[in-house]
């Protein structure tokens, strides 16, 4: 079994007979990575039509709480999960790099649609071709719009990745 | 009035003094006009004939041509059923035409966006700053001649 993969194990200790947990031992990334996976906060920077699907998405019938990413929190001072929802325009990627900037350590990215992507269909004097020219960009959710399922695919995507990470929390090392 | 009416009457009065016209999908006027003669139409359109609303003015680059841009005005009345479009010829050396500030207020944002977009100057109009552009960029970039890739990024690209 890969190490990283070590289940989280209850240990009784001896002589204990009422079953319940003492203590438990685990890895402290794979403890801070699960907590942190479950707990993504969004900050919508919606920008265009992708919108409309980010409410489908964000909405009971595939209700983004299951991952708990569903609190969208409006100051990205409080959002962990930057969401770029749209088209980004040259005239708009200053603001874009200022909500970045604000947005406290973990942090992550998620382009939502092909225009955050890549710029999608647009070849012009307005449009950013793509948010990661501006800022690192986690997961990349292709289609205009995507899919509910995709956008859901990317959220467990980012999970993974976040359970998968170092996570120094004490020092830049540990 | 009719939209027959109303047509007669703009036929007899307005294409005598200002040039060609035709009638486009039965529902607008379109009149070919000389840089000169716009404010002094537009005026007699607002004053005389009702034309109250100022809807849109944009160009249209024609890069083959020595009189390239065509600057066109679209007005329509709250009391008739016909539009009237006016278009006026620049050459691009000095690609101005008057502004139409003083009669319409609304003229303002619609005449910054046309200079945004097809660098035509309004003479009359002194807040021609960028209003969908921004400050610092340069070049017109609904001119034929501007370059599809061309871009003017504001933030540094990380790559």
């Amino acid at each position: 079994m890969d190490a990283r993969t070590v289940p989280i194990v209850p240990v009784a200790p001896q002589g204990a007979k009422d079953g319940a947990f003492e203590y438990l031992t685990t890895r402290k990334d794979e403890l801070v990575g699960w907590a942190r996976k479950f707990s993504l906060f969004p900050y919508p920077f919606v920008t265009a039509c992708c919108a409309m699907e980010f409410m489908a998405v964000s909405a009971s019938p595939y209700d983004t709480d299951r991952f708990g990413a569903a609190l969208p929190r409006f100051s990205p001072r409080q959002a962990d999960l930057l969401m770029v929802v749209g088209t980004v325009t040259h005239k708009q990627a200053p603001v874009l790099l200022k909500v970045y900037e604000q947005m406290c350590e973990p942090k992550w990215v998620m382009a939502f649609g092909v225009c955050a992507s890549s710029g999608g269909f647009y070849q012009n004097y307005a449009t950013l071709l793509g948010i990661d020219r501006v800022i690192p960009v986690d997961v990349y959710i292709p289609g205009c719009p995507p899919r509910p399922e995709m956008v859901i695919d990317g959220i467990m995507q980012l999970q993974d990745k976040i359970a998968r990470a170092k996570h120094p929390i004490l020092t830049k090392t540990f | 009035m009719s939209a027959a009416t109303v047509l007669e009457s703009l036929q007899q009065q307005i294409v005598p003094a200002a040039g060609a016209a035709t009638l486009s999908h039965d529902s607008c006027l379109v009149f070919q006009l000389a840089p000169d003669e716009l404010v002094r139409t537009v005026r007699r359109l607002k004053e005389e004939f009702g034309y109250d609303l100022f809807l849109d003015v944009t160009a249209v680059d024609w890069p083959a041509d020595a009189l390239r841009f065509e600057v066109v005005h679209h007005f329509a009345s709250s009391r008739q059923p016909l539009r009237v479009r006016l278009k006026t010829r620049v050459a691009p050396a000095d690609p101005s035409v008057d502004s139409l500030v003083k009669l319409y207020g609304s003229a303002a944002f619609m005449e910054r966006e046309c200079h945004d977009m097809y660098g035509i100057v309004f003479r009359g109009n002194h807040d021609l700053r960028p209003i969908l552009l921004y400050e610092g960029f340069t070049g017109h970039p609904l001119r034929k001649d501007y370059p599809k890739t061309r871009e003017q990024p504001l933030v540094p690209y990380r790559h």
